[in-house]
């Protein structure tokens, strides 16, 4: 078990490792941050300062040496385009693209958990086919174009719901949230259900799967030869068991989700990470960039090790596979 | 096998039965063959040069299509923000959305099925490296890894020379991620192949492994691999689409659909639909045209990988 362990972690370390050598490869090397920030007219003089007080001046080895421990103790560095701590300008944005993942995912699972028993109850009723339609359609239109729609029926054309930023928001401590005012609540309706049509195809055929191999079972078999009312033997024999692996994804998602947040962002303007990192990237922001992937590379190498880590002491078999 | 033996390849006679496809995928087929054959004939058929500034007149500027009542008869869907023919764009767009969701999938499937090969043929060593890289990068979703990669593509080519290779960058960037299919596909089917014993008979007369690999495994490999790749054309022009959205995939001038898009969306808010909306309904029909024939495909030529009904 514990060479398990260790070895998941050294692999979460090794991955850690090259994603923070990338991130720093961009720091480096993509665009000049001495000609982004420095003044048009800037003399050789004015320009080789700045270089020398970025540190750009060292040998490369030295540099990404100061990248890992500045990394390590918190310190991402500053912002090139607004002059301020990387570290401070992506929590001031994680509230409003968590806020929108959350809304996200519960949307998604409100939805895709109902649909997707239905399929799977009657598979070949005119609803069942219908939704089996749409969720192809739903897959094949990207996110943006998604949002876009919704923007010009609701936004554009009804002017029922805000198009762009977060409406009102109130601060509780660091976390700034939009759930508690009428107009947060509201911005948060469009964006939400575009990031959430995304992940519901997804969930949909999860359950869809799930539930058909669940019901084809002995237990379940066994529950109807008992004469127990469907109801009970759909919703609480069938379905909860076809909800473990929904479970599971859903929280493997979420790195997704977040990562896909950008597009649905950009959209939106909703102030979040992604939108940030986006601006980064057009204005060659490389810290914000760097600090972004940094990020979310290590939320996903996190969610995937705890996910590994669980199933390799709940199921025996795959300790023995992997060690 | 039930599947196998009861699909109609082996009852029917003529060749429309023998696809078998029902009238959906039949229409599906057809549409994606309409699509990228004006997309293929766009030099031909468009009525303007859209990669031509010169003919860019600003006056044309924003106009709506020709069936409204301000619509401009000799542009038919309108016109872009610079007065571009909007049909025009969006028939080259759509050629360049194509193409690099086309070299996307070849260069993943090649990528995909040379490491795949050599991770079931060899196995051991080669098999645990290629298999482990192939776990990280599946960690990890495309758009993120595709940012990655344009966002290094742009320090080796700064500058001017982001726009002229941004049709290469993306197609790295994409099939980066997407060739895992592919390997862990091709390394199972490898596997099976490896052990059975024409393979043993090919290894005990001498045959060098590559000449194995490439004359006696991959031809039996392969069919699964062309599913594959069907299904992931449609995902490869969705991702192009969405860089190309981002802003970090193909330059306004020689927009892909999903730049057009873009171009489209700051002009949304002030009533101009045609713009974002036109490009988004070819990129959604070509898509979804796309899927339901790679669905088809893959319950019809693989069942073990069918949804059970």
């Amino acid at each position: 078990m514990l060479k398990v362990l260790l070895s998941r972690l050294g692999q979460a370390a090794l991955v850690m490792l090259v994603v923070s050598a990338l991130s720093f490869v961009m720091f480096r090397y993509v665009g000049d941050p001495v000609a982004s920030m420095s003044r048009e007219n800037a003399s050789a003089e004015e320009k080789a300062e700045l270089r020398r007080s970025l540190g750009l001046d060292q040998p490369v080895v030295v540099q990404y040496g100061c990248f890992l421990e500045n990394t390590l103790s918190g310190n991402l560095g500053i912002s090139y385009r607004n002059q301020r701590p990387v570290t401070q300008l992506i929590a001031e944005r994680l509230p409003a693209t968590l806020e929108l993942v959350f809304v996200a995912t519960v949307l998604s699972l409100a939805l895709g958990i109902p649909l997707g028993v239905l399929c799977a109850l009657k598979p070949n009723g005119a609803a069942a086919r219908l939704v089996q339609a749409l969720s192809l359609i739903g897959i094949s239109t990207p996110t943006f174009v998604t949002g876009i729609v919704l923007i010009l029926v609701f936004a554009v054309s009804l002017g029922w719901l805000p198009s762009f930023g977060r409406g009102q928001v109130v601060d509780l401590g660091w976390w700034s949230t939009g759930l508690l005012t009428l107009s947060g609540l509201k911005a948060l309706i469009l964006p939400g259900i575009t990031l959430a049509l995304y992940q519901l195809t997804l969930i949909m055929r999860l359950v869809r799967a799930e539930m058909i191999d669940v019901l084809s079972s002995d237990y379940i078999r066994f529950a109807k030869a008992r004469g127990l009312p469907k109801r009970y033997i759909h919703f609480h024999l069938a379905l909860r068991n076809a909800l473990m692996p929904v479970i599971t994804v859903t929280g493997l998602q979420i790195g997704s989700l977040i990562a896909f947040a950008i597009v649905t962002e950009t959209v939106f303007q909703w102030p979040g990470m992604g939108l940030l990192f986006i601006q980064a990237v057009s204005f060659v922001d490389i810290p914000v960039m760097a600090a972004y992937l940094l990020f979310v590379g290590l939320l996903f190498v996190l969610i995937n090790t705890v996910v590994d880590i669980l199933y390799a002491v709940v199921d025996p078999r795959l300790r023995a596979r992997s060690a | 096998m039930k599947t196998l033996a009861s699909s109609p390849r082996h009852t029917s006679p003529s060749l429309i039965t023998r696809i078998g496809a029902p009238i959906s995928v039949m229409i599906a087929a057809l549409l994606a063959l309409v699509i990228v054959g004006c997309a293929l004939m766009a030099s031909w058929i468009a009525p303007y040069d859209p990669t031509d500034l010169a003919s860019f007149e600003l006056i044309n500027a924003e106009l709506p299509p020709a069936f409204t009542a301000e619509g401009d008869s000799h542009f038919l869907l309108g016109t872009d923000n610079q007065g571009r023919d909007l049909l025009s764009a969006m028939l080259y767009g759509a050629r360049v959305s194509i193409a690099i969701g086309g070299g996307a999938v070849f260069v993943a499937a090649t990528l995909g099925v040379i490491l795949g090969l050599l991770a079931g043929y060899f196995g051991g060593k080669v098999d645990a490296v290629i298999m482990r890289v192939a776990d990280v990068i599946l960690s990890f979703p495309t758009i993120l890894l595709a940012l990655l990669v344009s966002g290094i593509a742009r320090a080796l080519f700064p500058g001017a020379a982001t726009a002229q290779w941004a049709p290469v960058i993306l197609i790295c960037a994409i099939a980066i991620h997407e060739w895992v299919q592919y390997a862990r596909t091709v390394r199972a089917a490898t596997m099976v192949e490896t052990a059975k014993d024409y393979v043993r008979a090919a290894k005990v007369i001498g045959l060098p492994p590559g000449r194995i690999m490439l004359r006696h495994i991959l031809p039996n490999v392969m069919s699964p691999v062309l599913v594959i790749a069907t299904i992931n054309l449609a995902a490869a022009v969705l991702t192009e689409a969405t860089l190309s959205f981002l802003g970090v995939g193909m330059p306004p001038t020689y927009p892909s659909l999903g730049t057009l898009i873009r171009i489209g969306n700051e002009f949304v808010f002030s009533g101009i639909w045609w713009i974002a909306l036109f490009p988004a309904l070819t990129l959604v029909i070509l898509v979804l045209a796309v899927n339901i024939v790679g669905d088809w495909l893959r319950d019809r030529f693989n069942p073990k990988l069918r949804v059970k009904r």
